[in-house]
């Protein structure tokens, strides 16, 4: 197998993770989930966004006994607290945004009280030029 | 399906050792885990183990090596928030022996 | 910023969320099942001939022609693109933007 050196010295970059689909019906969000805490060892700067069905992922109150999968919920309590550690710690150089868009959000008849993590909502136009402006994005 | 025995009561396990039930952990069966690993449970280990239960009790996950390295420094000093000092403790991993001892499932991937 | 949809408009929400979160400007790319929005005619035709005036839109060929939709049929203003063009767009547009 072929060496690759990575010289990763001072490189910042901006992710953002475009969270579309409901919990549970598929793979696909707790799959990014994994992506974003991963990626935290990196200590780059993330935007996780939740637009359409991927902000059912936030609401409070899963409750996941009865259809036997794991109710990965509790697990954004990680993404909330990475977020709190990076803004309270002058050390650490990377900015972290939970960002709900508000179209997604009024369209499925929720509001910022139904989240169980704190979130910034924003409108399409908002979100449009932060995600235009990240260097790299990762759907799902 | 093997499994572990304390005083008289089974705990089964996968082929790896970690058992099937987090639930059903107690400190007699964290004992009888690391006596297979090899290990003399200490009050620094025990710290280890406890912030791993209390994290998987919140978040539902194990946490990923550097989150447990910080943790650590935050709540028991800057002397013990460092690798070397998790894998003296630990020397096979602390995030693969810790969480067995703990009774976590295995850590999938890097975290 | 190069946008791709690989969902048809009649299954999925991607385009849509597509359209309203790309910038105008960036570029959008139908690959997949996604190539059946670029063509004319259809229920949902609408939303790319609405969308060419505010981004480059382009479409890959070897999905339209597997799926038996003549270029012909394709919405005005929409460029076909084979795999090569679709490179040159990766390489042109540097981040890419898939919307599963």
């Amino acid at each position: 197998m072929a060496e690759y050196e990575f010289d990763t010295e001072g490189v910042k970059k901006t992710f953002t993770f475009m969270n579309r689909k409901a919990p549970y019906g598929t793979v696909y969000a707790l799959e990014v989930l994994e992506t974003v805490l991963i990626s935290a060892a990196f200590e780059q700067h993330a935007n996780i966004v939740f637009v359409d069905d991927g902000v059912y992922q936030l609401k409070a109150g899963h409750d996941t006994a009865d259809i036997g999968m794991k109710n990965f919920s509790p697990t954004f309590g990680i993404i909330e607290m990475e977020k709190e550690d990076a803004d309270e710690d002058e050390d650490i150089d990377m900015v972290w945004r939970i960002l709900v868009e508000k179209e997604s959000m009024e369209a499925r008849g929720l509001s910022e009280d139904d989240f169980k993590v704190d979130i910034e909502v924003v409108t399409a136009a908002e979100l449009a030029d932060i995600v235009d402006a990240s260097d790299c994005v990762i759907g799902g | 399906m093997a499994a572990y025995n304390v005083n008289g009561t089974e705990f089964e396990h996968d082929e790896e050792g970690y058992i099937l039930d987090v639930n059903q952990w107690n400190e007699d069966l964290a004992k009888v885990i690391a006596v297979d690993e090899g290990l003399d449970m200490t009050d620094e280990h025990w710290e280890v183990v406890n912030f791993l239960r209390e994290y998987y009790n919140e978040y539902q996950i194990a946490p990923a090596v550097r989150v447990l390295v910080k943790a650590i420094k935050k709540k028991f000093g800057a002397d013990k928030g460092s690798n070397k000092y998790l894998y003296e403790l630990f020397p096979y991993g602390p995030a693969k022996q810790a969480c067995k001892i703990a009774g976590l499932p295995k850590p999938t991937g890097c975290v | 910023m190069l946008h791709t949809v690989n969902k048809s408009p009649f299954e999925r929400t991607s385009l849509d969320t597509c359209l309203r979160l790309a910038k105008k400007g960036s570029a959008i790319l139908l690959i997949e099942d996604g190539v059946i929005a670029a063509v004319k005619g259809t229920a949902e035709s609408a939303k790319i001939e609405g969308a060419v005036g505010n981004h480059p839109i382009y479409v890959l060929g070897p999905d339209l022609k597997a799926r038996a939709l003549p270029e012909d049929q394709v919405i005005d203003g929409v460029k076909v693109v084979d795999y090569a063009g679709f490179v040159d767009l990766a390489e042109e547009h540097g981040a890419h933007n898939a919307w599963l």
